[in-house]
């Protein structure tokens, strides 16, 4: 009962806070203006809340508990991501002045044609990333209340939308804050209890000889795997469509540096945790699933104060459904009312529709894979598209427009499928499958390769303003040079 | 730089000792070294170099990217050393795998614990030295 309280809440929180947002800032442009007082603190915990999503919250335990050590890897490429995303994209992109992903693209390659492919992957990847919330938000659902899983998605998916529509959440710094300090407290508390718990038991620890605390263990081709899932994860990171709109909140190049070195410090404390879930779990003989974050604190401790734990978690759960599935929804609604629709208020309502309606449906009809692989396919192809594009568009002269389609084309196409095949098809077995699931491996060198092939081949076709572009993206702002007069088109 | 060479008076700002010298023959004086600094000046601050996309402004601007592409591809470098080592190094001695640190498996040890403090000091110490090479920059382009 009590976890149905805490869902309630948070949801009643989450609208009545969006609400309230409308009042504080109007446009984006007054996001815009804000922002540039909110500190590298505030700005990282924003990122943070957004960062963290269900597949964070229960799906890196559910996968650890499952697979054992080589899960270990999720969260910390999820966390490695950002010292990628530091060293080559954080300050170039916040001084590139981009909004959005497609919007750097058209700034760097001065082409129309490579913002509407870009536009076209982050709606692709923000539907993959969407879809396991939803999911996951259902199957949460159901262990609380028995409720079939459409009813928990369509919930989320309902707040979600009223959320996004009134405008709210993107807009304050301060929400999705906030989101990352309830998650992180959600999760260590009842950790807290747990450990005691765990200590007054006589501490138990794994039977002698058992396989699952090895590394390289327990699926068909563990190595390349292991390999696969560190370079979709620490290359993905830069491609999400909802991480890079926050970086533009920085005051300039410095700042966006900052933040994320912040980002990484606040990510590292939180995927602490998820692995000792995992250990308990393992430990205590919990069934392998998703839900096992919000199992465990009732098993281990019990009573009122055992209850209390378990609507604590399930509260995380649903701010992480809602913090991230909003930041998502936002991303590709405004890329799809802009660069799909015609631009305007009345195209971002359809768009915001369009953005979750997608997702809701492929939740119904997808098989189910655990909330951690799906979010780790979206990854995928996140790293075999916009990782290529910024690495190559921020640090080589000689990209050229149309390098930079093929590159996209092939090493997007290329995941694209690979992930459709997997969740329509699969599950595959053998090389064919592990390839399938895991397809970072061979589709990020597929694209890099063919970015820089198509550029040497295409000399002709460099973008004009490369040398201003350049001086724009490198030097520091304290300089005072001409930098262009390009700038995103708010809507 | 200045094309033009002066004919420099022989006492510049800080040359007064040499026509003072107590023996009462003329000595030789080099007439250019007072006004170095003068002659050193460009003609116009190198943000303009920058700006009008000359061949200088061009090296400038390359050097810069090359820097900090250089520590980027550096800590990309070390990165990929410990992250694509420690895979490698489980498959190529096994007994890593099971062996224990502080009473718990070493793999959990380091990839659920120790990396996480190690990503922040590497990312720490990127930042330093990236701000350090901006600022090297823009001393650079804005000297007098």
């Amino acid at each position: 009962m009590s976890q149905i309280a805490a869902v309630v809440l948070v949801m009643l929180a989450t609208v009545l806070v969006g609400a309230f947002g409308i009042r504080v800032s109007r446009t984006t442009s007054d996001f815009y203006v804000a922002s540039r007082t909110v500190s590298p603190l505030w700005n990282a915990s924003a990122i943070g809340g957004e960062y963290l999503s269900a597949a964070s919250f229960l799906g890196i335990a559910g996968l650890i508990l499952t697979f054992g050590a080589d899960m270990l890897w999720l969260p910390v490429g999820w966390t490695g991501g950002y010292l990628v995303l530091l060293v080559l994209v954080s300050a170039p992109l916040r001084r590139s002045g981009a909004y959005t992903l497609p919007d750097f693209a058209e700034a760097r390659l001065e082409s129309m044609a490579v913002r509407r492919l870009s536009s076209v992957l982050v709606v692709l990847i923000g539907w993959l990333y969407l879809m396991p919330q939803f999911q996951s938000a259902g199957l949460v659902f159901r262990t609380i209340t028995g409720a079939p899983p459409w009813t928990g998605s369509l919930l989320v998916a309902v707040v979600v939308a009223i959320n996004v529509l009134s405008g709210g959440m993107r807009s304050i710094t301060f929400v999705q804050a906030f989101q990352y300090w309830l998650k992180l407290t959600a999760l260590a508390v009842p950790l807290a209890f747990m450990l005691v718990a765990w200590w007054s038991d006589g501490r138990p620890g794994l039977t002698l000889g058992d396989e699952w605390v090895l590394p390289l263990h327990g699926r068909d081709h563990p190595l390349y795997e292991t390999y696969s899932l560190i370079l979709a994860t620490f290359l993905g990171t830069m491609g999400l469509p909802h991480v890079l709109v926050r970086f533009y909140t920085n005051p300039d190049g410095r700042a966006a540096r900052r933040t994320t070195l912040v980002v990484l410090t606040l990510l590292g404390a939180f995927y602490l945790m998820p692995a000792v879930y995992g250990y308990l779990g393992h430990v205590y003989g919990m069934p392998e699933s998703d839900t096992v974050v919000i199992a465990l604190p009732g098993r281990l401790v019990g009573g009122p104060v055992g209850e209390f734990l378990t609507a604590l978690v399930t509260a995380g759960a649903f701010a992480a459904f809602l913090s991230t599935s909003s930041g998502l929804t936002v991303s590709v609604a405004g890329v799809i009312a802009q660069d799909i629709l015609r631009g305007g208020v009345r195209a971002f309502r359809v768009a915001t529709v369009l953005a979750v309606l997608v997702p809701f449906a492929l939740a119904g009809v997808a098989r189910s894979l655990p909330v951690a692989t799906v979010v780790g396919l979206a990854f995928a192809v996140a790293a075999s598209s916009f990782c290529p594009l910024l690495v190559l568009g921020i640090w080589w002269r000689r990209l050229t427009t149309a390098g930079a389609m093929a590159g996209l084309l092939a090493g997007g196409g290329l995941a694209c499928a690979a992930v459709v095949i997997t969740i329509i098809g699969g599950p595959h077995t053998g090389w064919a499958g592990s390839l399938l699931a895991e397809p970072a491996a061979w589709t990020v060198p597929v694209s890099f390769t063919v970015m820089v092939v198509v550029s040497l081949l295409t000399p002709s076709r460099v973008p004009r303003g490369v040398a201003r572009t350049m001086v724009r993206l490198h030097t520091p702002e304290t300089l005072n040079v001409d930098r262009g007069d390009w700038r995103p088109r708010f809507m | 730089m200045t094309g033009k060479p002066r004919r420099a008076a022989a006492t510049g700002p800080r040359g007064q000792g040499e026509g003072a010298a107590p023996t009462g023959k003329p000595r030789r004086v080099v007439v250019t070294s007072p006004r170095t600094a003068a002659a050193r000046r460009p003609r116009h601050p190198l943000t303009r170099e920058i700006d009008e996309q000359t061949r200088l402004g061009e090296v400038y601007m390359g050097s810069l990217v090359r820097t900090q592409f250089r520590l980027a591809l550096f800590v990309c470098s070390l990165l990929a050393c410990v992250v694509g080592g420690l895979p490698l190094l489980f498959l190529l001695a096994p007994e890593l795998r099971a062996a224990e640190l502080f009473g718990l498996p070493l793999p959990w040890v380091v990839l659920a614990g120790l990396i996480y403090p190690a990503l922040v000091v590497g990312a720490w110490l990127y930042v330093r030295q990236a701000e350090r090479n901006e600022r090297d920059f823009a001393d650079l382009v804005e000297r007098r």
